[in-house]
């Protein structure tokens, strides 16, 4: 019964912070961190009492370690059905823990339409949740497209104006055209193998643990396949469909690039791990190849512009893409090392990335720039907020001892056995990222000073927010084992899947 | 002819609209006054939208050759009752009242009289099952409209408009005329199942039937506003009265459409290729071509024009998977676009409110409304991604209804110009949503008056809003309801 609670909570809080704002500015931010600190608590909780040994696999009905189930549209035979395994409680306690973050860093970044700023806050994070467990394909689709809205909103009413022509509307407008086209790609597909079905059983039924019996004819079910990963490219983002990332991203207000970056691009990988590669196990081994290899031209291409770029948001998101590929890469190698990297990357790179948007954040708010060329000698103006970024960007570069390591580690890894050049082509990420990393350093804090005077300093609320993240990677990146044990079970179901169809695959060729 | 009392019943709907329309007529003439006309026809409308409970029971039922009483006959007769209360509604906050505020200059009350008359031919035209009864009930549908929309004669615009819409409308019916006479000539017969069956593949096959049957949806087409027949449909929405648009939007396009649903579902010369081939050409021109010209528009009068030619197309796609689920999806959807363009009309409806010559449909009247009027600009919002097709919206649940017909009768093509239709939809609903929110400039403004939600007009707003959230959230009240009025054909 608390999973429906765990999607509500956000829903509720949301509205309780608009109405809030009747009372004064303060109150709907207590609300909304309330809201987080409890989806944060209830995570946990859940985390620490559940067992994770359970998860669905091939050949039999999954298995979850809690399950809620109830009618919603009968004549489709679509369910209000929630599921948890390791992997969804690791996610949703990510949502948490950014939820909280995100509330703290607008705390005096948002000064207008505060109430109606935390009920879109509150809404993504909600709808957020609400993909993680969700298992009935329609219910993960509403969820899928129902965060667009308030991400937009958040976006075009508190962005920041761009720096070349670009609004943050047109940035927002792009955001949402993107995932809400490749959305109904998706639910086209959805449909395709619903009918599918249907035609096979005679059983209209959005149900995972139904559907995942489908038989499919090849041909269906690569193009079905697409469907599900063309929605996914996007949202990852796979190289020709990222365009929307960088301008959203440097549009955004800070809260808004944290949910981004942290949580919703791995809404995508999650995607793909729960439903694309269970689902259409043959044609995801069919495609790995071609996955793989966008995965690593965006490893390559992302480090190459991100190191290009001068607006340092557009710089941190160009690097989420390049390291969104190692993840790509994982999630089609088949095999339980690299899979089990993808988890630990994924958490990491939620980390690290909101860290350092957080860190861009609070630049922005002293030097109302983001253009690193106005930048310079920061270093020898503030205290903390330096030295705390180039922890990050360390960690960014995959440094040992830090979660991001971990993560890519395992990653290549894995992977090397079963694609060695991939993987090879891969590696050149690692060198990249300390290129990019490290010109973002020493663009924006070494160097001549722009301007006389000391900056103000991080208070408490800024500083215990970065040194949280900065003690959760490390220690992420000295002992990974409860996510590696939480998400064990969940991995090695979908590396069965993939790895049945891969031999297969072989064998036939 | 025997009428028996079932029959009777069978066409209450009908005969307690006619009767409130000889009712307001005989009121106005012996005594003019705006809130009577009102009451009375309010009390007939809901007085018909009641019967058509016992209609519904004794279905399916002919009534004379010309009109047949079925379930399907009896939804789409509430939904039409729904819109026309609706609007009748929204006239009244439009003419504005007596207290203070001047409002309409002219008389008043031959407003309600029109659009009474339209509804009975709107209720005509769902029940017709044969050409004659469609013809008689386009004709009284359409006629009293060209009143309705030139009604606001003293602005040059609305003159227009009407002038507008009747010479193209008496166009369209003249195709649909000679339409019907080749197929009379044809077949020799004019009752929709007659036709169907001397139509049928082993039947008579002579080219004329195919020039008749183009014919007769040139027709429809007009009155649907279907691309390349729109061209009326931006200037006319601009230039009608705000509560009139919102009745030609829904009340008469859903009439035409369930006419030629069933027409089409009846008429086994849909079987022949070409006639789907013509419609999946008319249905991506409309999905692409509305969308397309929507985006340049900063009247959000014609933004609607346009985007109801889309979603007419959207339509089609359903109309022509024509299976399984095909019937229930154009139930579905017709209601959450009757919704959601009501809610959308009636926004600017009120903002318009009293009548001061021109109606408030620019665009830029509409910036900062949310730090104004909140709820209003939220029910503004739920048109707007309803009309996107947002989840949490009956929008969604609509969109959801058409993609699934098409994917289950595999229109392939017809669903890709649907999801590009969609995305670029997106694009001007989002950019009306974010108006409203944007910072307001300091221009002098109108806006709706500031105890808006107290009248009848904006309660029964804030319940379509709410509803067009709740069927969202949980449709399957409407899906049952939907899935009881299938059409039997035969």
């Amino acid at each position: 019964m608390i999973l429906p609670w765990l999607i509500l909570i956000p829903f509720i809080g949301g509205l309780l912070c608009w109405q809030g704002e009747r009372f004064g500015t303060t109150l709907p931010r207590w609300i909304a961190l309330l809201t987080m600190s409890l989806l944060l608590v209830l995570g946990l909780w859940l985390w620490a009492t559940g067992d994770y040994t359970l998860a669905p696999a091939p050949g039999a009905a999954p298995l979850w370690t809690s399950e809620f189930r109830l009618s919603w549209i009968e004549r489709f035979g679509i369910e209000v059905h929630l599921a948890l395994d390791g992997l969804s409680i690791l996610m949703v306690v990510l949502t948490g823990l950014l939820g909280v973050l995100s509330v703290l860093c607008s705390w005096k970044e948002i000064q207008q339409k505060v109430g109606f700023f935390h009920l879109n806050l509150m809404w993504i994070l909600g709808g957020v949740v609400g993909v993680f467990l969700a298992v009935d394909l329609f219910l993960f689709f509403f969820f899928w497209e129902m965060m667009l809205v308030p991400m937009y909103f958040l976006i075009a009413l508190w962005g920041h104006s761009g720096s070349t022509g670009s609004t943050r509307i047109t940035a927002a407008t792009k955001f949402f055209i993107f995932t809400q086209a490749s959305g109904l790609v998706m639910l086209v597909a959805i449909l395709g193998l619903v009918f599918v079905h249907y035609s096979q059983t005679g059983v209209l039924t959005f149900n995972y643990a139904d559907l995942l019996k489908t038989q499919l004819e090849p041909g269906t079910e690569f193009l079905l396949m697409l469907g599900f990963f063309i929605s996914f490219a996007v949202k990852f983002p796979v190289i020709p469909v990222h365009s929307w990332l960088p301008d959203a991203h440097a549009q955004a207000p800070t809260a808004g690039s944290v949910d981004l970056a942290g949580i919703l691009l791995k809404t995508a990988a999650y995607g793909l791990l729960r439903f694309a590669l269970p689902l259409f196990p043959n044609a995801s081994a069919e495609f790995a190849p071609i996955a793989m290899g966008l995965g690593v031209f965006a490893i390559v291409y992302g480090a190459l512009v991100s190191f290009a770029q001068t607006d340092i948001k557009r710089l941190v998101a160009y690097s989420s893409v390049s390291h969104m590929g190692f993840i790509l890469i994982a999630i089609y190698s088949g095999s339980q090392i690299a899979l089990q990297g993808a988890v630990v990357q994924m958490i990491a790179h939620g980390l690290s990335a909101a860290a350092l948007f957080i860190l861009c954040g609070q630049l922005y708010e002293r030097l109302h720039t983001r253009d690193m060329r106005e930048m310079g000698g920061i270093w020898g103006r503030m205290p903390w907020l330096p030295a705390v970024s180039l922890f990050f960007a360390a960690a960014a570069l995959g440094l040992p001892g830090t979660g991001n390591f971990v993560g890519e580690f395992l990653v290549l890894i894995g992977t090397f056995p079963q694609a060695p050049w991939i993987t090879v082509l891969a590696s050149t990420g690692l060198v990249l990222g300390s290129v990019y990393s490290l010109i973002m350093i020493h663009r924006a804090y070494f160097g001549p000073a722009r301007a006389e005077g000391a900056l103000l300093g991080l208070n408490t609320r800024e500083l215990s927010m970065v040194l949280g993240l900065a003690g959760l990677l490390i220690l992420l990146g000295v002992y990974p084992q409860p996510v590696l044990d939480t998400s064990a079970a969940s991995m090695q179901g979908v590396q069965q899947w993939l790895s049945t169809a891969l031999t297969q695959l072989v064998s036939a060729r | 002819m025997q009428i028996t009392t079932q029959q009777l019943i069978a066409l209450l709907p009908l005969l307690i609209t006619s009767a409130t329309i000889v009712a307001v007529m005989l009121g106005i003439a012996w005594k003019r006054n705006h809130s009577l006309t009102f009451i009375l026809s309010v009390s007939g409308l809901n007085l018909a939208l009641l019967s058509v409970i016992p209609a519904a029971k004794v279905a399916p039922l002919a009534v004379t050759p010309l009109l047949q009483m079925d379930s399907f006959a009896a939804f789409y007769t509430a939904l039409i009752l729904v819109a026309t209360l609706a609007c009748v509604t929204l006239i009244h906050a439009y003419m504005g009242d007596k207290s203070g505020t001047p409002g309409y200059p002219g008389n008043r009350e031959e407003m309600y009289l029109l659009i009474l008359l339209a509804t009975a031919g709107a209720l005509v035209l769902v029940g017709a099952q044969h050409l004659a009864g469609l013809f008689i009930g386009l004709e009284l549908l359409s006629v009293p409209v060209y009143g309705m929309v030139a009604y606001a004669f003293f602005n040059r615009r609305s003159l227009e408009a009407g002038i507008k819409y009747m010479v193209l409308s008496a166009a369209g019916s003249a195709f649909l005329l000679f339409g019907m006479a080749l197929l009379y000539a044809e077949s020799g017969s004019l009752s929709f199942a007659s036709l169907g069956n001397a139509l049928a593949p082993d039947g008579v096959q002579g080219s004329l039937i195919h020039v008749g049957i183009g014919l007769m949806l040139i027709g429809l087409a007009f009155k649907l506003s279907l691309v390349p027949f729109h061209l009326w449909t931006p200037d006319v929405y601009e230039g009608a009265p705000a509560p009139v648009s919102a009745f030609l939007a829904t009340a008469s396009k859903v009439a035409v459409f369930a006419v030629l649903l069933r027409l089409y579902q009846i008429s086994p010369a849909t079987s022949g290729g070409w006639l789907n081939d013509l419609l999946s050409l008319i249905a991506v021109a409309s999905i692409l071509l509305g969308n397309l010209l929507a985006l340049l528009q900063s009247n959000l009068k014609r933004l609607l024009g346009y985007s109801s030619i889309a979603h007419f197309g959207y339509l089609l796609v359903a109309l022509i998977a024509s299976e399984g689920m095909a019937v229930e999806a154009i139930g579905v959807y017709l209601a959450s676009y009757v919704l959601t363009s009501l809610g959308a009309f009636g926004v600017i409806t009120l903002m318009s409110t009293p009548y001061s010559g021109r109606d408030a449909d620019a665009l830029y009247e509409y910036r900062g409304l949310f730090w104004r009027r909140p709820y209003l600009t939220a029910v503004l919002t739920t048109m707007m991604l309803s009309l996107a097709g947002i989840p949490l919206t009956a929008g969604f649940i609509g969109k959801f209804y058409v993609i699934a017909a098409g994917v289950e009768s595999g229109l392939w093509w017809l669903l890709a110009a649907l999801v590009i239709g969609s995305a670029i939809g997106v694009y001007y609903y989002l950019r009306v949503t974010v108006t409203l929110y944007l910072v307001e400039p300091k221009l002098q403004r109108r806006d709706a008056p500031l105890r808006w939600n107290l009248g009848s007009g904006g309660i029964m707003l804030l319940l379509i809003a709410l509803l067009a959230f709740g069927l969202g959230v949980y449709p399957q009240p409407l899906l049952e309801l939907v899935q009881q009025s299938g059409l039997l054909v035969g």
